[in-house]
């Protein structure tokens, strides 16, 4: 199925935010240099986590498989380069609560030499089903680039009842400051529509839609161009206008196709799977080169670094040295933002390592990243509701969330609120409502997992009760067959009684006997 | 490097609710002036009176309440209740009223229920009500417009009345006020004369009552400005206009000579103000957009019917406090279809 007017549709709210991509958009800085100690996160992805493969002391290639997946949502980890484990332990990491999480930590030894056991590069592709494919993808260690990082294997990877019309890859890169995917389209768009090429046969879709927000003029011409000089000819580069979430998945997929993702459900219920553009240049290596993931263009911007422009970052080096690579922190630095303004997250110290799913160091000023002001209250104007993408209605979320109306956050939809921070951003009374609703959601989860352990502890109390109540019976039981054993026996047809009773009465007879005969005589 | 850590998103539109409110008091101003040119000094001493209270008794009850006086302040939502409710007052009113109606919209009607953005009722409105139910006389006691009367109090003498209530000599009360249009219109339908007969008075203009009309027509511009601004949306004043003038103009069709014709409601009352200022108030309407449509339509509504068949012509205070009690339900039931749902029900 063709979709007819792509990019016709229109979605619910959004904002207009100052883009600020000039700073930083088509400069490239070059690739970050190898330190001599990486620190590599076994969690870079949404799902489980994964398992070290290797021991300290043990040397290890560039492309090595150091931790594998074990369940089917996951992804591998591969060494970004050749040297030595030295420890695996806990290492703090980029997490909002500024938590630590298992690490393999390994000194490069400067040759960056490959690991002599990588797949074959599969350029046949077409000839090989799509499993196989998809086995590749899991094989490399992709997940979304685009920040999210949900494993790509498991996303290309519908089941064998959805039938795919579109592939919808997503060039819309919405959050202000981030040009990094801009940039990956001007200058490696062959390399993105060769990794269409090869979704296209792995998801088998009919057709493939490819967002990009008209604020890049230069990428749309260079990804038009590169599709025109494929061999594909149900692709197209659809212009969508530039608004604030425009690149959020289910936002992009309304926008281009029409559909809307239902209300908890996934794309690929409607018939579509949406995928970021460095995610697809992922794949392009990963099939073609047979090369697994181990870098990723990272955005560097703000006022508060000398240099801002787009650098290649093998994961595992630390945040300070990114930066220090591009020219350093400025006068103006204040915070320290991964991923955008608006829904990035604050790190309180740039010595953690880079991962698959940084996709934008954003060093903000005071004036960029202003701190919290003191929140007045809702004077229920409803601007929120205007600007929510969801169709939610943020002012009564946010009621329901401070007085910990958790059933009533539900009933108000409060899952299906993508976080985008467009209520919060129009706010007049500058409420810190994404806060709110991220409590209301843990809130909801932990009373969840509470039910189930409460669940839990009733079936196992139950299963004692019964298991008491069985062995008292059984015990009650034996106790009983015990009783009616003795009570029959003294009944009075016990054969040893009987016996000596027969005699005593036989010996009596015989006395008798014995006396009559003795009196005649 | 070490940073400081907060939540996204960061940064936001530099609005605020100071803002707003400072923009529904500047919106005011032509009206104001308006109110002024037609009737008089009183508009400007009354708003004035119920400022100063308004402020004062805010303080205060912040004060007691341990909550920040001067940031809560500034948030200007007094002095735009205190506005509103001093517009809607005779000009010549006794200043302990104005300072009554507005101690009773801030202390009872607003901080009672926990101040800005708890309280279920328009504070001046309320105010308002309980004026006129408690003190019928003078709130009834109407200037008549400019151009309708000789008499032009000074701004001394206006505020003499005010204060002492005591009038220029050779002055009388009845002399120099006289009934609001929408009274008079009352009373002589109730004389059983037609509309025709009613409209050869000179107290009517081209499409409502002489002087009326223009301050309507300068609120109305004060409004748009809100429209324009995005301080207030299109929802509540269409529906609070299309309610009144497709009720009324439904019945002036039937019966044009005892059912005044829908434009004398537009002009002749504070329905203007009221379909702008008064019933978009955000914290007692309706926040859904289709129950905001509904709710400005019900106003409008209950407007004609009060102004019609009920016992007061100052119908837009009833009207909106009515609504007020009526918009969680209307909430309820407008709920917006969210995205990935079917149209009913769940997705």
């Amino acid at each position: 199925m063709i979709t007819r007017n792509p990019g016709s549709w229109d979605f619910h709210g959004g904002i207009h935010r100052p883009d600020m991509k000039a700073m930083s958009a088509g400069k490239y800085l070059g690739k970050v240099p190898l330190p001599k100690r990486l620190v590599i996160p076994l969690q870079q992805h949404i799902g489980t986590i994964a398992e070290p493969l290797v021991e300290p002391g043990e040397r290890v290639f560039k492309g090595q498989t150091i931790a594998r997946v074990t369940e089917y949502i996951g992804a591998p980890i591969h060494a970004p380069t050749s040297g030595t484990i030295i420890e695996i332990s806990e290492q703090p990491v980029a997490h909002p609560s500024g938590l630590s999480a298992p690490c393999i930590m390994m000194e490069a030894d400067g040759e960056d030499r490959w690991w002599d056991q990588l797949p074959e590069p599969l350029p046949w592709f077409e000839e090989l089903d799509a499993a196989t494919l998809r086995e590749r993808i899991r094989w490399a260690g992709i997940v979304g680039l685009g920040g999210a990082a949900f494993p790509t294997s498991v996303k290309v990877n519908p089941g064998p009842d959805r039938k795919i019309d579109t592939l919808v890859i997503n060039g819309a890169e919405c959050e202000p400051y981030i040009t990094c995917d801009d940039y990956l389209m001007r200058t490696q768009a062959d390399r993105i529509v060769e990794g269409i090429r090869v979704l296209m046969h792995v998801v088998n879709a009919g057709e493939c839609l490819i967002g990009i927000e008209d604020n890049k003029p230069e990428a749309i011409a260079a990804m038009e161009k590169a599709v025109a000089d494929s061999d594909l000819q149900t692709t197209r580069v659809i212009t969508v206008p530039t608004r604030y979430p425009m690149g959020g998945e289910k936002q992009l997929i309304k926008v281009l196709t029409g559909k809307e993702v239902p209300s908890n459900g996934i794309p690929a219920e409607i018939g579509v799977i949406c995928l970021n553009v460095a995610t697809t240049a992922a794949v392009t290596d990963a099939v073609m080169a047979g090369r697994p993931l181990l870098s990723r263009l990272v955005t560097v911007t703000g006022e508060g670094v000398n240099n801002p422009g787009n650098v290649e970052v093998p994961y595992g080096v630390p945040m300070s040295q990114v930066i220090e690579f591009t020219g350093g922190y400025s006068d103006k630095a204040y915070k320290l933002i991964l991923g955008g303004p608006m829904m990035g997250f604050t790190l309180g110290d740039d010595e953690v390592p880079v991962t698959k799913a940084t996709n934008c160091l954003l060093v903000a000023s005071r004036e960029e990243a202003p701190d919290p002001v003191h929140a007045q209250p809702c004077i229920r104007c409803g601007k929120c509701a205007a600007a929510c993408p969801a169709q939610l209605l943020p002012q009564q979320l946010y009621w329901y969330a401070r007085s910990k109306d958790l059933e009533k956050c539900q009933e108000y939809n409060l899952f299906d609120c993508i976080e985008c921070g467009c209520c919060a951003w129009v706010c007049p009374s500058h409420i810190p409502l994404v806060q709110y609703y991220r409590f209301a959601k843990t809130e909801t989860w932990a009373q969840e997992k509470e039910k189930q352990a409460a669940e839990e502890a009733r079936r196992r109390h139950e299963a004692r009760v019964e298991r008491l109540e069985r062995l008292e019976r059984e015990r009650k039981a034996r106790l009983r067959k015990k009783k009616e054993a003795l009570e029959k026996k003294s009944s009075g047809t016990d054969p040893k009684k009987a016996a000596i009773e027969a005699a005593v009465q036989r010996a009596a007879q015989k006395k008798k006997a014995q006396q009559q005969t003795e009196e005649p005589s | 490097m070490k940073f400081p850590v907060h939540t996204s998103p960061y940064g936001h539109l530099p609005n605020s609710v100071s803002r707003e409110m400072g923009l529904v008091l500047a919106a005011l101003v032509p009206g104001v002036v308006a109110m002024v040119w037609y009737f008089g000094w009183g508009v400007v001493i009354n708003i004035a009176i119920a400022s100063v209270t308004a402020v004062v008794a805010e303080a205060a009850v912040l004060k007691l309440r341990g909550r920040p006086v001067a940031r809560t302040l500034a948030d200007l939502s007094a002095l735009v209740t205190a506005t509103l409710l001093a517009i809607a007052l005779p000009p010549l009113l006794p200043w302990w009223l104005t300072v009554l109606g507005t101690l009773f919209a801030i202390l009872f009607v607003k901080h009672l229920y926990g101040g800005l953005g708890y309280n279920p009722f328009n504070p001046a409105m309320a105010a308002y009500v309980l004026l006129l139910i408690s003190f019928p006389v003078p709130m009834t006691r109407w200037l008549p417009p400019e151009m309708l009367t000789d008499v032009h109090l000074s701004f001394l003498q206006t505020l003499q009345a005010i204060l002492t209530g005591h009038l220029p000599d050779a002055l009388t009360w009845d002399a120099i006020t006289s009934a609001t249009p929408l009274d008079e219109m009352r009373t002589q339908l109730e004389f059983n004369k037609t509309i025709s007969e009613i409209r050869q008075s000179p107290l009517w203009g081209d499409f409502g009552a002489r002087g009326w009309e223009w301050v309507g027509n300068w609120f109305a511009i004060g409004g748009l400005f809100l429209l324009w601004r995005k301080v207030i949306g299109w929802q509540i004043p269409a529906g609070v206009l299309a309610g009144l003038l497709l009720t009324a103009g439904l019945f002036w069709m039937f019966d044009p000579e005892t059912i005044p014709f829908p434009g004398f409601h537009l002009f002749s009352g504070g329905t203007i103000l009221g379909a702008f200022f008064i019933a978009t108030d955000p914290v007692t309407a309706s926040t859904t957009p289709r129950g905001r449509l509904i709710y400005g339509f019900l106003i409008g509504m209950t407007v004609f019917i009060i102004r019609t068949w009920g016992g007061y012509p100052d119908a837009v205070a009833f009207a909106v406090l009515l609504m007020n009690m009526a918009a969680p339900t209307i909430d309820y039931y407008t709920r917006p279809r969210v995205f990935g749902q079917r149209e009913n029900g769940d997705g």
